[in-house]
């Protein structure tokens, strides 16, 4: 289990990234926290030829509130995110999920977009950027531009990240008033990949739920305030739009399943912690 | 029977502190892979099997081979010529080598080695290497293999069943006729493995000049397989040099598994002309290791209506994959003196089929044999009581082995050695407060939350008889064979000039502290300090005694390896009290060894410094006994009630039988289904502890291995062989935050047979762990039939409201969007829906035309008809960060 | 913008338990086989490779980190701590590690130094924490001799000798 070959490019500047990325466009890979690349790395699944460290990048080294949403930059790890001041108040989606991503110890390297830019269909950072509506801004020698995260999202390990592109940061969106914030996951044991996930953001006239670890992305879907019959139907239809799969560890009714109650439960949270 | 042995003064029976843990806690040990192996040492990289079952045309291996850096390429063609395939203990028309001849029966069977000057371009080299699969259909379900229309594995066995033996002990026939009823179940094991986290590592050296071949390998044994290797090797046994490292990281049976490597790396070694070290990787590990077999039995018991078992009717059906690697079928014989259990059921039928599919081959691991055995019979237990309306506890403690009755002799010939079952029980539901549990779930179901209670009585078998295995051959196959029987251990203590000890065990210690324990065991004989002795766990076979009992298996180190160095220690004593007396001037008798000092029993006073009595005998040899001056003892120690099978197939499979009585609380969740353990209590029986602290890690590590068994863990296959776990992501190891911590009890009643009269207790709760929360889960959902793993999905599929389709599908539809099936852990998937408007037969005729593939297959490149119903494409994925090129056949 | 080449050993310089050390990496040797297998440090072990079972926990910049996950090439410039550095001196051992000697921590001993590294950079952050706390940190860790609960006895009795020793200190 060792990696091919490949370069390394220890980038100093972003426009250093960017130079890298245009020149090698499919050939290179981004590497951040490594935590997801390396694995892929050593199992020969990824071969890049280049790869471009950009965890020396001062100016994407940081996260911060800028207006009404959280700015993370592309070299801020899981851990840094985790720590932030009131993170809890600030945005109560995202200080309820970080624990569920991977271990303390891979938390310590990983970083938040360098989940978001692998895209697995049953990560948690995923989620909450769909969930919460959030952002991703993509930035090349080119231009620079914003994608929603509900159309970041392509396919499992897929992206609209074109090859030249560099996640620069997302954004997620900051608590508003009146709003109220759940997350769940199920996962057979703690700190796996999600079995089913379950984010929601409840307002006064309805609810968004995002579910990951069901189909090829994240996918969110809006309810609105309804009576609780109406809430059932609308999520068993939501449960078999999922597109969900058997595998070794569940079966697809199984996640619809989960989806259906868990689901409920997760806006029924967000509901009570509306304030 | 009843009495807890007194703790005798002395270091025995005290948690000391481990001799061994100053190094690994500080970096300091030594693994295989941390010695400094010989200069110029060149590392090797196997490539294996992606298919389950394939014929394997040309290997090109020129491009590899040009790869600067790689000295050289091993494959089946060589090995074959070099080597002779791996005996088996059956006599039948199979061959197991230890790489793919011609054919591939598993995913991850070695194909061929690279050798090159380092790892990583030994890696490099494997890509380079290319392939030709024919595939073969393959057969993963022991049950399908059996079938006379089954693909065949091994074409000169003529069928997949490698062993078909039946045995009858009393008259089974006679007591199901006169039972009031006949209760049964028919149950299936999964396929595990105790995953060791470090893994096997082999340095291998051959001299040419010597046709001998030195290999030093964190292999744990037994012995038994080092005639197995140098027959392989096509060398005397004094021509095979076997070493073990310092240290090893853990094995539970799993290192046993290294045999094949050990001859392939050392062919390798050969081939190059220097020596070779491989170190296995986590993927190599899971896929291609080795795995406990999976089994399929069907257990019915002839019972009273009072819940009395007059008689059993065992069929196992054993899956020990793709090839009969030595020492298997011995996981299905290694129970075969205790298939009663902890129960005195004086009638016995039994028919053990060993079968062949496309997995990996199996082999030891924690249990062996044991997880099988007893959930089936555990399971029928509790079936008997619910069939009946019995209390499950009561329908156990009806049938015990009576309190009084040991040494037991069973039906099928084991010799149960020492125990009270009953008295355990009761004290364990005492000390666990069975009744405050019971308490528990009726509150717990007067909320409507699923809560279960379950029970397991097992008998722990420790230190086999290495004739047990020829139970699978019949009394004339044995006859030829000549006997086979008993379980050496041996051990070495030797004083040099300066009077300290050392002591030398041939138990290829894997984690468990056994030198810790030497040194207490001989601490108390000499009456000196276990850190004032030095004892080496390494073994090398050139040198040290040993023989083909030694390992690190069946729990045989409290009662056999230990039992050897006190009696080692012993006879150097007696001698040293000899010359002692002279000096003293007592009689020998007389002379105690105490705080470092020989005195006089009766006068402190008279006394010397042990030490110096020690290095006398190196400096005054006339000071000892005319012609018996050694100053170092080795022992061989067999117990003489492992006697081989009778004529009649009854077998004392093993020497000690430890008792576990177990019971649990679990509740599963509502919504999930979800299994979350409330309480275990565990009662053990191991005879006489040896050091408390080390029988609490067993039992806790050995819980840990059946909780991840019950819950998480499994080898699971695709229909098509394809292998689903073969990452630490998808074969799910428990972690801290999954394992509970247990309640243990203890009783000690020493056993009859060993010199300390401990028993092992290593590997009791892999046996009655994973059938006690089976049973617990059965009793949650009111459930005939549980499966392990208890798989949320599965648990859940009992209470989870039944699914409507949605409105606007019909039920057509809704399955096709909802419920495909098989897709491998690391296969990628494409979404979308070809609709084809044709009859089915256009659709396969499209589907035989090469060019039509080529459309509809995303990224394939040229397709190879190879046959009429057979192509190969050259795909190129391409999915987010990964790309690959591979050849993928579509049948 | 330094650019290292596929095929090449680069030097790579940083400070391995306090001392300044330079060797020369391929930019794709991991961190786990630069320490073990060319600084000679084998105290750091190699589980799965894929950063499941955190044997190859190392602390680098006063974070955990898998080795493992690590490129050599990652570290130049940084701080990195292994087992090998936790012990006051020779021949002596530090209050974790007789803790876990103590509760028999270990068996095997092969994942205890990823374990050790874990907690000795949890504790310094966290000198209170509970068994949940502690389990839930140890879970980015596989065991598969002790079934855990010597390891979070372990911990909980080195956290309290910490904690003395600190008010003592």
């Amino acid at each position: 289990m060792k990696p091919a070959r490949f370069d390394y490019i220890r980038a100093e500047t972003l426009a250093e990234a960017h130079a890298a990325l245009a020149a090698h466009g499919g050939e290179a890979r981004v590497l951040a926290g490594g935590q997801t690349l390396l694995p892929m790395l050593s199992m020969r699944l990824a071969r890049p030829g280049v790869l471009v460290d950009i965890m020396r990048l001062h100016e994407i080294a940081r996260y911060g509130i800028e207006r009404d949403v959280i700015r993370v930059g592309a070299g801020v790890r899981q851990a840094q995110l985790q720590k932030m001041f009131e993170l809890d108040k600030v945005q109560p989606l995202l200080a309820k999920a970080l624990p569920w991503v991977g271990h303390a110890q891979t938390r310590a390297r990983g970083t938040v977009c360098g989940s978001i830019a692998h895209a697995d269909p049953s990560a948690e950072l995923p989620l909450v950027l769909v969930a919460l509506g959030g952002e991703v801004e993509l930035s090349s020698a080119r231009h620079r531009r914003k994608v929603a995260g509900e159309e970041f999202f392509t396919g499992p390990l897929s992206t609209a990240r074109a090859d030249d592109e560099l996640v620069e940061a997302v954004t997620f969106p900051s608590r508003r008033p009146g709003y109220g914030y759940a997350f769940r996951e199920f996962a057979r044991r703690h700190g796996d990949f999600a079995i089913v996930a379950c984010a929601a953001v409840a307002r006064t006239d309805g609810a968004r739920l995002a579910i990951g670890g069901v189909g090829d992305r994240p996918v969110a879907r809006e309810f609105a305030q309804a009576d609780r019959t109406s809430l059932t139907e609308a999520l068993d239809a939501f449960s078999w739009e999922l597109d969900a799969r058997d595998d070794a560890h569940a079966s697809a009714a199984y996640r619809r399943a989960l989806v259906r109650q868990i689901g409920h439960a997760v806006i029924m949270e967000a509901e009570q912690c509306r304030v | 029977m009843h009495a807890v042995t007194d703790k005798p003064p002395g270091w025995l029976g005290r948690s000391v502190e481990r001799l061994e843990d100053a190094a690994l806690l500080t970096g300091a040990g030594r693994f295989v892979d941390d010695i400094a192996p010989p200069p110029g040492t060149l590392a090797a990289a196997i490539l294996r099997s992606p298919r389950a079952h394939a014929r394997i045309g040309a290997i090109a291996i020129d491009a590899a081979r040009r790869l600067p850096g790689v000295a050289a390429i091993l494959t089946g063609a060589d090995v074959a010529a070099m080597s002779a395939p791996l005996a088996a203990g059956i006599k039948a028309p199979l061959e197991c080598w230890p790489i793919a001849i011609d054919r591939a029966r598993y995913v991850g069977e070695p194909v061929a080695v690279v050798v090159a000057s380092d790892r990583y371009i030994a890696e490099d080299a494997l890509d380079l290497i290319a392939v030709s699969y024919e595939p073969l259909p393959a057969v993963v379900d022991p049950i399908a293999a059996m079938q006379p229309t089954a693909t065949l594995l091994h074409d000169k066995l003529g069928a997949n069943i490698a062993s078909d033996r039946s045995f009858c002990y009393g008259d089974p026939a006679a007591q199901f006729a006169a039972a009031a009823t006949r209760i049964a179940v028919s149950v299936r094991y999964p396929r595990n493995s105790c995953t060791p986290i470090e893994t096997y590592g082999v340095i291998a050296e051959y001299a040419a000049s010597d046709d001998a071949y030195d290999v030093t390998a964190n292999f744990m044994g037994p012995l038994s397989m080092h005639p197995v290797m140098a027959r392989a090797l096509r060398v005397p046994g004094n021509r095979l040099r076997l070493r073990t490292p310092p240290d090893s990281g853990g094995s539970f049976g799993v290192k046993q598994g290294l045999v094949p490597y050990i001859v392939l790396i050392a062919l390798a070694a050969r081939l190059a002309g220097r020596p070779v070290k491989w170190i296995e990787d986590r993927l190599e590990h899971l896929s291609a290791s080795v795995s406990a077999t999976n089994r399929v039995t069907k257990l019915a018991a002839a019972v009273d209506a009072d819940g009395r078992v007059r008689a059993l009717d065992w069929d196992q059906i054993e899956d020990v994959g793709a090839h009969l690697r030595a020492p298997e079928p011995a996981a299905l014989y290694r129970m075969h003196g205790n298939l009663t259990g902890a129960y005195d059921i004086r009638h016995v039928c039994v028919r053990n089929r060993v079968v062949l599919t496309n997995k990996t081959p199996s082999g030891l691991n924690r249990g062996f044999g044991g997880p099988q055995v007893y959930f089936a019979l555990e399971r029928l237990m509790q079936r008997i009581a619910r069939e009946l309306g019995l209390d499950p506890l009561d329908v156990i403690r009806r049938n015990l082995v009576p309190t009084g009755a040991f040494p037991y002799r069973t039906a099928t010939g084991g010799l149960l050695d020492s125990g009270d079952y009953a008295g355990a029980i009761e004290r364990a539901v005492a000390q666990g407060t069975l009744a405050e549990l019971r308490a528990r779930r009726v509150n717990a179901r007067g909320q409507g939350r699923l809560y279960g209670i379950g029970y397991a009585a097992v008998v722990e078998p420790s230190i086999s008889n290495m004739g047990y295995i020829t139970t699978v051959l019949t009394a004339q196959e044995r006859a030829r064979a000549g006997p086979k029987n008993g379980a050496f251990a041996t051990a070495t203590v030797a004083f040099d000039p300066l009077g300290c000890v050392s002591v030398q065990i041939a138990s290829t210690p894997q984690g468990q502290g056994h030198r810790t324990v030497a040194a207490q065991v001989v601490a108390d004989v000499f009456g000196l300090a276990p850190a004032d002795v030095r004892v080496l766990g390494e073994l090398d076979t050139a040198r040290d005694a040993w023989s083909i009992a030694s390992g690190n298996y069946s729990s045989r180190f409290a009662g056999a390896v230990a039992g050897a160095v006190h009696l080692a220690a012993q006879r150097l004593a007696a001698k040293l009290k000899r010359a002692a007396a002279t000096q003293l001037n007592v009689a020998p008798d007389d002379v105690v060894f105490a705080g470092a000092r020989a005195q006089a029993r009766d006068n402190r006073d008279n006394a010397m410094a042990f030490s110096r009595l020690a290095a006398a005998t190196h400096w005054s040899p006339g000071l000892m006994d005319a012609g018996d001056h050694a100053l170092r003892e080795t022992v061989f120690w067999t117990p003489p009630e492992l006697a081989a099978p009778s004529d009649a197939d009854a077998v004392n499979s093993s020497l000690c039988h430890g008792f576990i009585f177990d019971f649990c609380g679990i509740e599963i969740d509502r919504v999930t289904g979800a299994v979350r353990v409330d309480k275990y209590v565990t009662m053990h029986d191991c005879g006489r502890v040896l050091h408390p602290g080390m029988v609490a890690g067993q039992i806790t590590g050995g819980f840990a291995h059946a909780l991840g068994a019950a819950l998480y863990e499994e080898f699971a296959y695709a229909p098509d062989g394809s292998f689903l776990s073969g990452t630490f992501a998808d074969y799910l190891v428990p972690t801290a935050m999954e394992i509970p911590q247990p309640l243990m009890l203890h009783m000690e009643t020493p056993s009859p047979f060993t010199p300390l009269g401990a028993k092992g207790v290593g590997e009791g709760n892999c046996m009655s762990t994973p059938v006690c929360i089976a049973n617990a889960a059965a009793d949650a959902l009111g459930v005939d039939q549980v499966e392990l793993p208890l798989l949320p999905a599965r648990l859940a599929a009992h209470f989870h409201p039944r699914e409507e389709f949605p409105k606007g599908t019909t039920a057509a539809t809704a399955v096709a969007i909802g419920a495909r099936q098989g897709d491998g852990a690391m296969t990628l998937h494409g979404r979308g829906v070809v609709e084809i408007a044709r009859v089915p037969q256009d659709v396969w005729a499209m589907l035989l035309d090469a060019k039509t593939l080529a459309a509809i297959i995303p990224g394939a490149g040229a397709i190879e008809k190879l046959s009429e119903t057979h192509f190969r494409v050259d795909v190129t994925l391409g999915v987010g960060p990964v790309r690959g090129d591979g050849h993928a056949l579509v049948l | 913008m330094p650019r290292l080449s596929a095929d090449r050993q680069h030097s790579v310089r940083f400070e391995l338990n306090g001392r300044e050390v330079e060797a020369q990496a391929e930019p794709r040797m991991l961190l786990s086989d630069f320490l073990r297998h060319v600084l000679a440090m084998t105290g750091t072990h190699v589980g799965c490779e894929h950063g499941v079972c955190g044997a190859c926990t190392v602390e680098i910049d006063g974070m955990a980190a898998r080795a493992c996950l690590t490129l050599a090439v990652q570290v130049e410039g940084a701080r990195v701590r292994t087992v090998e550095a936790l012990a006051p001196g020779p021949g002596r051992l530090s209050i974790l590690q007789e803790a876990f000697r103590r509760h028999h921590g270990l068996q095997c001993g092969f994942c205890t130094p990823g374990i050790l590294m874990s907690l000795d950079i949890f504790l310094r952050a966290h000198p209170a924490p509970s068994e949940i706390d502690i389990r839930e940190y140890l879970s980015g860790h596989l065991c598969r001799c002790t079934g855990y609960a010597p390891i979070v006895a372990a911990a909980l009795d080195a956290a309290e000798k910490l904690r003395e020793a600190d008010i003592i200190g």
